[in-house]
């Protein structure tokens, strides 16, 4: 039976068990780049998503779990970043994308499908967090090539295009 | 140590073989030449490019670009643009004209393992000096074409022109436009003076950050074939000692029969699950019941681990042996001397690996993310039984493992399910099969002694070391029957060098001992892991460096820098201590009595090649014994730095892996197996806990590069260690740091003081 969801401002119905975690769905049945595989047990934020705008962990959430909501991968960040800062036209990419990369932050890049989701969330409630509140939000975010430093700057440097304007 | 002590090697030998090491670090002049090494498959020469062709390595096109055919595997160590850099400068193109090409065999030259920080040392000189022929070649089609001598002309983005006669010019691509060079690659045309470079040097921005921060970049991950299954492993969690290996009793095939289209794969005690859905194969993997034999091994801690191997009746062999460390010794007048432990650590890529393999009959196609294509297709032939050159590797990026990692396991695995299910089979491993079956850095076991004179020179450095080798052979061909379990018998790196227990200081006595444990029975398997061994060997010699400059009452910098080998090790030094701001004094001189009390260390060290220095300022938590690296330092001389801005992210990352593996990570075990599973009971660094890095690149464009991807780890390890004795005075004698081990060191002190 098709279960319903919205992704990315599209809708769609999907047909899989309702116990198949959203993160198969998206990778599989959708062909979406962003949410990936990283451990299967919402420990490392690989798979992360927004649904309805909250960070999520797409490898443990059931596709029942998000029928009928809205999701939002880093596929669709950048417009759902001009959805929520009611921008006329969807840039090409959302401020913390642009950020990463004047940083050159990332090195495999892995991870920053979920970093640069959770980093999105965290600016879109507060545009210009502290260290602290920064290194709060991002802590269930595992990266192995040790980049936090350079992903702390980048996060700083996207709230700030943000509160300046429309990057 | 053992009753049989077998130096491998004379000593005659030994000396000539430590000498040589010395002497290269003391920048012999063959150490300028541009040395790019031996190919690793240049005498396999079957189905693939024969890289005596200039041809093989680079294209020329009718737009005046040219594309670069190299061997080296992007890692996120930004070597697809480095290389490039390389090219461009030495072809006089501009980095908007140059492109890579995706590796694969028969395709690709076989550049063998894109490893130990060879990527640039060695790759980059092939390259450039492919770069300066293809160059050579271009100028003498030009002067044909131009009527001038060669000497007479200049290139700029590719367009050559007569000096004094700009009109009279011609480009690359009208020369050559995609038609074959057909010339042999000599490698010895001039190469570009250093002084003349625009482009390596530079801090270009990287070929791959943009894609992959839009989330459009193509990992291993993505890829998906028509007709595939998905694959999962079916392994006990967590694997026992390595020469036992995991016997299947019984499986149950019936136990999965309720899903839909999924079947067991088997050979041997090979087990998996394909499905034609990917969460059907997951569910099917976790569902199947199977009956697992393995013996309850090993050790029951750490603690009896390191004993265990210090029991054993070991091969010890001298890496060095010079002067007379035993008068030395006797005549010294601060002595420091301690015995230090170091775990099992795991590659644990954030990424578990994934292949793609697609086995017929008499071919194969994989996509893999292992560092060489040519291996792969090596193993994967070993495993199906196909020829070489009816397999072809194509390699696509995950998450770096910095190490021999699961990636050559998970390709033959997926080969192997291939053939057995008759599809295209996509292996994704699980988190518990990346942490569970990795082959780990082995456990080390260090007594180091070091000795000064009144005046704090240095007059005795004694290491001796304990740890099995690494292993070879991997799990899927050693369940399948097609490899026996063995050791690696290599030298390098599978034990002390002299180049993380010494080099840094200038050492009339040394003397460095390799007690090498048998470790296959009881044992894990082991593999290099970034900066392998060095972590371990620095922990140990850096903090006993620190303790003698301690006992003699000088700063640890200030006895460093007394004592320091040559000009190299002293530019890193000194470059780390300005740029935090060191204040000499001497360690555990400035203690506080406060809860939380903050600490600075220093050390030096490296890996094989280059030089590396770390500050570290941490606070520890006395209470709960949390340790914390609020700032860290790392400075790193790789010689001529071709990318700056890459090699300061990387100097900048390895502090943070360097504070993961010195607090953190530690791979743990009941008798029967590995226990640490995931990332709760394998605990990484998270951004919480992350220092504040500065990356401190010195450049010596002079010099041939020799590597950036790992050589501060080991000097930022031990700066924390030391850093942990400049907050409390204690010291640690085993990592990593966690609150339990920390909060018994305290108290241990504290009792030892008040007996």
């Amino acid at each position: 039976m098709a279960i319903k969801l919205t992704v990315n401002q599209q809708a769609q119905e999907v047909d899989a068990p309702p116990d198949t975690p959203l993160l198969y769905v998206l990778m599989n049945d959708l062909a979406l780049q962003g949410p990936r595989f990283g451990c299967g047990l919402a420990q490392c934020g690989a798979c992360s998503v927004l649904v309805d705008g909250v960070e999520t962990r797409s490898c443990v959430t059931p596709l029942s779990r998000v029928e009928g909501k809205s999701i939002t991968t880093l596929d669709g960040l950048p417009a759902w970043y001009a959805q929520q800062q009611k921008l006329a036209s969807v840039p090409e990419l959302h401020p913390i994308q642009r950020a990463v990369i004047d940083e050159q932050a990332l090195q495999c890049g892995y991870c920053y499908n979920g970093q640069m989701i959770k980093a999105a969330e965290l600016l879109s409630k507060n545009p210009k967090p502290t260290d602290a509140e920064i290194r709060t939000a991002m802590n269930g975010h595992i990266c192995r090539c040790g980049t936090y430093p350079r992903l702390m700057k980048a996060i700083k440097r996207a709230g700030l295009a943000m509160a300046g304007g429309t990057r | 140590m053992s009753d049989n002590f077998v130096p491998e090697l004379p000593r005659r030998q030994f000396l000539k073989a430590g000498g040589a090491l010395v002497v290269g670090f003391a920048m012999a002049p063959s150490a300028f030449a541009q040395n790019p090494g031996q190919l690793t498959g240049a005498t396999e020469g079957r189905s693939q490019p024969n890289p005596g062709d200039l041809d093989s390595w680079i294209a020329i096109h009718s737009d005046n670009t040219a594309t670069i055919i190299h061997g080296h595997h992007e890692l996120g160590q930004g070597i697809s643009t480095t290389l490039l850099q390389i090219a461009a400068d030495e072809l006089d193109l501009d980095m908007s004209q140059v492109s890579g090409m995706p590796l694969e065999t028969g395709k690709s030259p076989n550049q063998g393992l894109t490893a130990a920080s060879a990527g640039i040392a060695r790759g980059g000189v092939r390259v450039r000096l492919a770069a300066a022929d293809a160059k050579h070649a271009l100028l003498g089609l030009a002067a044909t074409r131009l009527g001038a001598p060669i000497e007479q002309l200049t290139v700029s983005r590719g367009v050559v022109s007569v000096v004094g006669n700009p009109s009279k010019s011609v480009t690359y691509g009208e020369l050559l436009g995609d038609k074959k060079f057909n010339v042999p690659f000599t490698g010895r045309s001039p190469i570009k003076d250093y002084r003349k470079h625009t482009i390596v040097g530079t801090a270009v921005p990287r070929r791959d950050v943009p894609a992959k921060a839009a989330g459009k970049y193509v990992y291993l991950q993505h890829l998906r074939v028509p007709g595939m299954l998905h694959g999962r492993l079916v392994r006990p969690r967590g694997q026992g000692s390595f020469l036992h290996g995991a016997k299947v009793v019984t499986v149950d095939a019936s136990s999965i029969a309720n899903i839909p289209g999924a079947r067991v794969v088997r050979r041997g005690d090979f087990l998996g699950v394909v499905a034609p859905k990917e969460w059907d194969a997951v569910k099917a993997a976790q569902q199947l019941k199977v009956a697992w034999d393995m013996p309850a091994i090993l050790p029951e801690s750490q603690e009896a681990l390191h004993d265990r191997m210090r029991a054993a009746k070991t091969v010890d062999r001298f890496v060095l042996d010079r002067g007379d460390c035993t008068a030395a010794f006797a005549r010294a007048v601060h002595v420091a001397s301690g015995r230090y432990d170091a775990p099992y650590q795991l590659h644990g890529p954030f990424a578990p690996n994934c292949a793609i393999a697609d086995v017929k009959s008499d071919s194969a196609l994989i996509y893999s993310s292992r560092q060489t294509i040519y291996g792969t297709r090596q193993v994967v032939s070993g495993v199906t039984g196909l020829p070489l050159d009816k397999v072809v590797v194509r390699f696509y990026e995950t998450s770096p493992s910095y190490g021999r990692g699961m990636q050559e396991d998970c390709a033959m695995a997926a080969a192997v399910m291939s053939q057995e299910a008759g599809a295209p089979v996509r292996l994704q491993l699980m988190r518990w099969d990346e942490h569970g079956w990795d082959h780990y850095q082995q456990a080390h076991t260090a007594d180091v002694k070091i000795a000064c004179d009144d005046k704090g020179k240095i007059v005795a450095y004694e290491y001796h070391g304990w740890q099995h080798n690494f292993t070879a052979g991997d799990t899927t061909e050693i369940l399948i029957g097609t490899r026996k379990p063995a050791e690696g018998d290599g030298i390098r790196a599978q034990g002390p060098t002299l180049f993380n227990t010494g080099d840094q200081y200038t050492i009339p006595n040394w003397r460095i001992v390799n007690h090498r444990v048998p470790g296959m029975d009881g044992y894990f398997k082991a593999a290099p892991l970034r900066s392998p061994m060095d972590i371990a060997l620095s922990f140990a010699g850096e903090q006993t460096m620190d303790e003698v400059a301690y006992k003699a009452n000088i700063d640890p910098y200030q006895f460093r820098k007394q004592n320091i080998n040559g000009e190299r090790w002293l530019g890193v030094l000194e470059a780390v201590a300005k740029a935090s701001n060191w204040k000499s004094r001497r360690a555990a001189s400035n203690r506080q009595t406060g809860r939380v009390r903050t600490g600075r260390g220093i050390a030096l060290g490296t890996h094989l090649s280059s030089y590396g220095a770390a500050v570290a300022d941490i606070e520890v938590d006395t209470e709960t014994g949390v340790v914390v690296a609020k700032r860290m330092f790392g400075a790193i001389d790789p010689g001529q730095v071709i990318n700056p801005g890459i090699v300061e992210r990387q100097i900048e990352g390895q502090m943070c892996v360097a504070a993961s593996r010195m607090l953190k990570e530690e791979v743990t075990f009941s008798k029967t197996n590995v226990t640490s599973l995931d990332w709760a009971t394998y605990q990484p660094l998270r951004f919480g806990e992350a220092p504040e890095a500065t990356g401190v690149v010195v450049n010596r464009p002079n010099i041939p590069s020799s590597g950036a991807g790992e050589e501060a780890l080991a000097a930022g390890a031990a700066a924390i260690a030391n850093a942990f004795f400049d907050a409390t005075g204690v010291r640690m004698h085993i990592f990593p740091l966690t609150p339990a081990r920390v909060l018994a060191a305290l108290r241990g002190a504290q009792k030892s003081q008040t007996a």
